[in-house]
């Protein structure tokens, strides 16, 4: 860890901690200032659901210990946290008696796979369309069209999805309406079933691309401005060499870098829009698990699924933060070390 | 989009058409910076809403929000429903599964989404510049505390939180819904006014009110404020934004109020009936359309704004 200063990375790291521990307070004060006691509401769902099952009197009676309940608050509350840090958020009462961390565990990988495909095209495009927003050569029609398009960005992927859903689904039958892969394949490391889920993924993944790109798109175009004025670009140009591999070699390249860092700040807003694509698309990831459990008033996954996505949200920050001065050496922490 | 996003410099574009008398036109245009064209045409669509609410309770029947008002499923005026059946002007736009008048839940529905974000906004915007101004100019520890505590709260998605607040109070009100949404609406301007007051708190006019024996309040209120209102109303703009989609977000849901119509209530009735399969396309579509033009008129304000306060923006 030579370019990272020690207290660079204390300081982030002592923020991703004070980050997860102030949602995970959260989400356990919240409840507690609701008129209705959610341990109630939740034992006697428990105590429903598992009406049918054998041993669900021992389950409920382990659980109850494990929670505390007859303890103090601040006893339940230390008992909360080093269950919510160890990533046991108890069990779901709609489908007793099966773990919270069950559930997230199934819908971690489409959530993370969906986002990640999502950030990769709407990079590689905003970027793109961003240098050509700047880069003299552009023909005359994109200079109009990139930022006519632009006005998109300010809509939540959640309308875009569904203009998406009727525009190629409804109406041309092109995509499939919803879910993750289609009913008659089965699930594994078969053509059909990766063919389906891509299928199945690209409009989800769309209404997020056309409503983020832009984000990209305007810091490219202000960080491609000032690059077209440094020295080493003029000196390409004057050596004759060909603008596309100006453009790419020389501009892009040194343009792209501190995109990074404006990355970190979006985070947040980014999977909060995916939770609800996901939602609308009933598609199998967390924002499918987070609304069936709303529905069904299941409060240990809505606040396991909140956790892990504040969890995962932070740790993306720390990344990214810990992550540039290695992907960009002239970025350096505060003047120190180095 | 935040200001920060947006006021990168502008290209040099005009070189490339040296077309004098257009020039000559916009020059004279922008003598009256306030006469700007996003501006106008965000400020535009902003009141088409606002009138929409208040002119279609005066002509348009308010109560024809409830179940049952109507025929089901009914066409908007000039178009055909599944079953062949004509839409009728008695409801221009269209019923719903449950006869509800898709107009008159447009009527009450958008400005209430519109007064969601505008509340939390102008809550966030005033916590946040108290907030921002007592840790630039104060400093110290407390402006340890604020940075810390602004940092960490930015970094929590704010949907996530306030689905565990809503799913545990149940039913809440506009306000309610509001103030929640103001928890996490404070963050952004706090950390823009504690920058702005850090670099303002040693130039001429703040030192020269100090040595006057002018006090804290008097500085930081009465002479510095006036000067980041162009700051504060870019921030306030893209605050809205952020706190309608916060809302939407949490009615597509479900949650927030269920007895008040919202445009996000009316698309969240829609998915459910499945009114995209069953081709219902006004009930879903229109107050999409309508929380699109929202946005997108949001956003031309926050444009408007960047470059009435940075000249260097503004195309010639």
């Amino acid at each position: 860890m030579g370019r990272v200063p020690l207290s660079y990375l204390a300081n982030r790291l002592a923020t991703l901690v004070l980050t997860v521990f102030i949602a995970a307070t959260l989400i356990w004060i919240i409840p507690r200032l609701s008129p209705i006691d959610p341990a109630d509401v939740m034992f006697g769902r428990m105590a429903a659901g598992g009406g049918s099952i054998e041993n669900s009197e021992a389950i409920l009676r382990g659980l109850r210990e494990r929670f505390g309940l007859d303890q103090p608050l601040i006893v339940q509350y230390l008992l909360y946290l080093r269950n919510t840090f160890t990533l046991d958020f108890g069990i779901s009462t709609a489908g007793f008696p099966t773990p919270v961390a069950t559930l997230v565990a199934n819908a971690l990988p489409w959530t993370v796979g969906l986002m990640l495909f999502s950030l990769v095209v709407t990079f590689f495009i905003g970027n793109l369309l961003g240098a050509l927003m700047a880069w003299e050569r552009t023909p005359r029609l994109w200079r109009i069209a990139i930022p006519a398009a632009m006005v998109f960005t300010s809509i939540p992927p959640i309308l875009s999805g569904l203009l998406l859903m009727y525009g190629f689904s409804t109406q041309l039958g092109l995509f499939p309406l919803t879910g993750a892969y289609g009913l008659n394949v089965e699930p594994g490391w078969t053509m059909d079933f990766v063919r389906s889920v891509l299928h199945h993924g690209f409009l989800p993944a769309m209404s997020i691309v056309v409503v983020t790109f832009g984000f990209w798109a305007l810091g490219m175009r202000g960080l491609m401005i000032t690059v077209q004025g440094e020295d080493y670009a003029v000196l390409a140009r004057a050596k004759g060499l060909r603008p596309r591999y100006i453009l790419y070699r020389y501009m892009i390249r040194n343009a792209i870098l501190p995109q990074i860092t404006a990355f970190a700040l979006k985070i947040g807003l980014l999977v909060a829009g995916q939770v609800l694509v996901e939602r609308i698309f009933a598609y199998n990831g967390m924002g499918k698990l987070l609304y069936d459990a709303i529905l069904d008033q299941d409060f240990p996954v809505i606040q396991g699924v909140s956790f892990v996505i504040i969890l995962m949200t932070a740790l993306a920050v720390f990344l990214v933060d810990l992550a540039y001065p290695f992907i960009d050496p002239r970025i350096r922490h505060g003047g120190a070390g180095a | 989009m935040t200001g920060r996003e947006s006021s990168a410099p502008e290209t040099s574009a005009p070189d490339a058409d040296g077309d004098s008398a257009r020039r000559v036109r916009r020059m004279r245009r922008f003598d009256n910076p306030w006469r700007n064209p996003k501006l106008i045409w965000g400020a535009g669509l902003l009141l088409g809403i606002v009138a929409l609410g208040i002119l279609g309770r005066l002509f348009w029947d308010a109560d024809l929000v409830f179940t049952g008002a109507g025929t089901p499923r009914q066409a908007p005026a000039g178009f055909e429903n599944l079953r062949g059946q004509a839409g009728s002007w008695s409801h221009p736009f269209g019923t719903d599964v449950s006869g509800k008048d898709i107009l008159a839940l447009l009527i009450v529905g958008a400005p209430n989404t519109l007064y969601v974000g505008v509340l939390a906004s102008l809550i966030g915007m005033g916590v946040g510049i108290f907030l921002g101004f007592s840790a630039g100019f104060i400093g110290g520890r407390l402006d340890d505390a604020i940075r810390v505590g602004s940092d960490v709260m930015i970094t929590i998605p704010p949907l996530l939180i306030l689905v565990v607040a809503q799913a545990s109070f149940g039913d809440i009100g506009l306000t309610a819904m509001a103030v929640l949404i103001a928890g996490f609406a404070w963050q952004s301007p706090t950390r823009l006014i504690r920058a702005q007051a850090l670099s303002m708190r040693e130039s001429g006019y703040v030192l020269m009110a100090r040595l006057s024996g002018a006090s804290t309040g008097h500085i930081m209120f009465r002479e510095m404020l006036p000067n980041l209102v162009p700051y504060l109303f870019g921030s306030f703009i893209a605050n809205v934004t952020t706190s309608i989609v916060t809302a939407v977000g949490l009615e597509v849901l479900g949650l927030g109020p269920q007895r008040v119509p919202t445009l996000g209530r009316v698309i969240y009735d829609a998915i459910n009936s499945g009114a995209l399969i069953q081709n219902l396309w006004w009930w879903w579509g229109i107050p999409t359309v309508l929380l699109a033009a929202m946005f997108i008129g949001l956003l031309l304000i926050n444009l408007g704004l960047d470059e009435v306060s940075n000249p260097r923006l503004r195309r010639l």
